[in-house]
């Protein structure tokens, strides 16, 4: 096992291990709702950190498999796997529609377009009350499984949580390290010369657009299946805010960094809950001082904290060795 | 004919407001290169304050004065103490706002409460004028022709005055008018105050009729991000014509398929998108 994946092998164990020492559920269903998050955080990734594109209105995509799922498996009577395996297609098919649009333009356009677009799902999802039930949501959406996978209770919930984080990130890994992925990042730091050097710079954003739409989708998937009720306020901008924190605060386009901002911020909401009852004021206050002292996010500044401190440690007076000679 | 002349004058009022909000973020926007995401809580902020001002016993005209003062005042605050740490850092830029509406937000429903409160109109423009077989809220053709006069006005500022002059200059190409002796730091901070003055003011012109409530910010900012994506970034007659599209789609969309209205505000952004994508009247942003 290389270096590289010992740490979020060790992590995920660890997250795995949860339900054999907590007795009470609520750190299991704690653990399931940082799984949950760190999926949606690594597909906004994609985008974010590698392609370039800032978006505002990333919920759209869970928020509309939430929704399909959530609809078909209670209004339209089918069975959890297959209206899971719908929605799933249908978010791509509609996320392939929304790139046409979103990926006409970059920078402070798409940041508007997206939010936009989100805006505009979330508005239907709020408005269109004999279909989507309104600011009351959809509820009763059932959890697949059985007598042979019991995903009733939480701990085999969160299994498969972190069985779809596991592939997320192996996935993400790959994809990264790929011709492709270095290609990305190529038309985020210069869309006009992979241009001129023979790239289809829209195409592999459409790529970039898609593999965020996919892992978002995944986990509006288990977001619909964990609470079992959906409703507009996972479109909120509120929502798709919270994600894109996660990514930034942990570090853009890092690996890691979309989990432990996914940890840091599904933690910070639940003590939030507990002692205070104003999450979207921490939310706003947490931005500002997150831009303003730590523009980078945890990741990076760790590593440049850790360098620093290494810089600080007086360095040794050099051993005087005679050099070897060459020609010894 | 009534049903259409009616909602035909609602569109309008609606637009004037939109125009009122999306201009000034286009004017920051365009002069900037900052997407002040803050926009529509500032907007909200506005009718909460005009509506404190006239429990307060102001009367509505200095409730409108003193929130658009108070809002472009916290504005010029943002700007010079925050908004310019970040200069030229799209994301964190983008971040801060968003925070700072979010701030700006809480603080509202924590001062005001969640309840959705009624901002009177002023007593000389209550009650109702006919116009055909029409019967029209006095109020909503006030609004019509004050989002009229603010956008001449506007338009006066930017194509008429040496101000406006500076402006369109610092927007071509900044560099090249602070050479040429524009001061832009203050200019910046002057069009900040503008811009979110206009928003504090079209709250308080809104309030009468939108009413004042917690998740206001929520649903005027998108339509002034529609707006703006429309008519163009940093265009005025851009927000102006965007404004009244957006306006008539969106009162005539809730009005005729009042479950998708939000969905048929698609339609327009699809079909400006695919023909200009830097908008109507915007110019390519670099």
């Amino acid at each position: 096992m290389s270096a590289r994946v010992l740490p979020f092998a060790v992590a995920l164990a660890a997250m795995a291990m949860v339900p054999l020492f907590s007795t009470s559920p609520f750190y299991v269903n704690l653990t399931s709702q940082v799984a949950i998050a760190a999926i949606g955080a690594l597909g906004l990734n994609v985008l974010v950190g590698h392609a370039g594109l800032n978006s505002l209105g990333f919920a759209v995509f869970p928020g509309l498999t939430a929704y399909l799922v959530a609809w078909l498996s209670t209004v339209g009577g089918i069975d959890p796997v297959a209206a899971a395996l719908f929605a799933l297609g249908g978010t791509m098919m509609v996320s392939a529609l929304f790139a046409l649009v979103a990926l006409r333009t970059t920078g402070l356009g798409f940041v508007m377009i997206t939010m936009a677009l989100c805006q505009i799902v979330w508005g239907a999802a709020y408005r269109w009350t004999s279909v989507t039930g309104g600011d009351n949501g959809l509820s009763g959406v059932p959890r697949p499984g059985g007598a042979w996978l019991p995903l009733e209770k939480p701990e085999y919930f969160l299994w498969l949580c972190l069985i779809v984080l596991a592939l997320a990130l192996i996935q993400l890994g790959r994809f990264f390290d790929s011709p492709l992925g270095v290609a990305l990042r190529g038309t985020r730091d210069q869309p006009r010369r992979m241009g001129a050097v023979g790239y289809d710079v829209w195409r592999i954003r459409f790529v970039a657009w898609m593999l965020a739409a996919a892992w978002g989708a995944a986990a509006g998937l288990l977001y619909a299946w964990y609470h079992q009720f959906v409703s507009p306020h996972m479109m909120a901008v509120t929502a798709s805010a919270e994600v894109l924190l996660m990514v930034v605060a942990g570090g853009a386009g890092t690996l890691a960094g979309p989990l432990i901002g996914a940890a840091l911020v599904v933690l910070l909401k639940n003590l939030a809950s507990i002692w205070i009852d104003r999450w979207v004021m921490l939310l706003g206050f947490t931005f500002v001082v997150i831009v303003l002292l730590m523009p980078d996010g945890i990741v990076p500044g760790f590593s440049r904290l850790t360098a620093w401190l290494k810089r600080l440690r007086p360095t040794p007076a050099p051993k005087l060795v005679p050099r070897e000679r060459a020609d010894g | 004919m009534t049903f259409w002349v009616s909602q035909s004058l609602n569109a309008l009022a609606l637009g004037g407001l939109l125009f009122m909000l999306a201009s000034g973020f286009s004017l920051i926007f365009g002069l900037m290169r900052v997407a002040n995401l803050a926009h529509g809580a500032l907007f909200m902020l506005g009718a909460y304050l005009g509506l404190a001002a006239v429990k307060a016993g102001f009367g509505f005209w200095a409730a409108a004065a003193t929130a658009a003062v108070a809002v472009g005042l916290l504005g010029g605050i943002i700007e010079r103490t925050l908004l310019r740490r970040l200069a030229g850092r799209t994301l964190p830029q983008v971040l801060l706002t968003l925070g700072l509406a979010f701030i700006i937000a809480d603080a509202c429903l924590m001062t005001w409460g969640g309840d959705p409160m009624r901002l009177p109109p002023p007593p000389e423009l209550s009650g109702a004028v006919r116009i055909g077989d029409a019967v029209f809220p006095r109020y909503r053709l006030f609004v019509i022709g004050a989002s009229a006069a603010v956008a001449l006005g506007l338009w006066l500022l930017v194509e008429r005055t040496r101000a406006g002059a500076m402006i369109r200059a610092a927007v071509d190409d900044v560099g090249m008018a602070r050479a040429i002796g524009v001061s832009a730091s203050t200019l910046f901070t002057a069009v900040f105050c503008l811009g979110t003055a206009l928003a504090g003011l079209g709250g308080v012109i809104g309030g009468p009729i939108l009413s004042v409530y917690p998740s206001l910010d929520q649903d005027m900012l998108p339509l002034a991000l529609l707006v703006v994506i429309l008519g163009g970034a940093g265009s005025l007659v851009g927000a102006f014509v965007g404004a009244y599209a957006i306006g008539f789609i969106y009162t005539f969309g809730q009005v005729l398929v009042p479950d998708l209205a939000y969905v048929i505000l698609f339609l327009p952004m699809i079909a400006v998108l695919s023909v200009a994508p830097q908008g109507l009247f915007g110019r390519r942003l670099g």
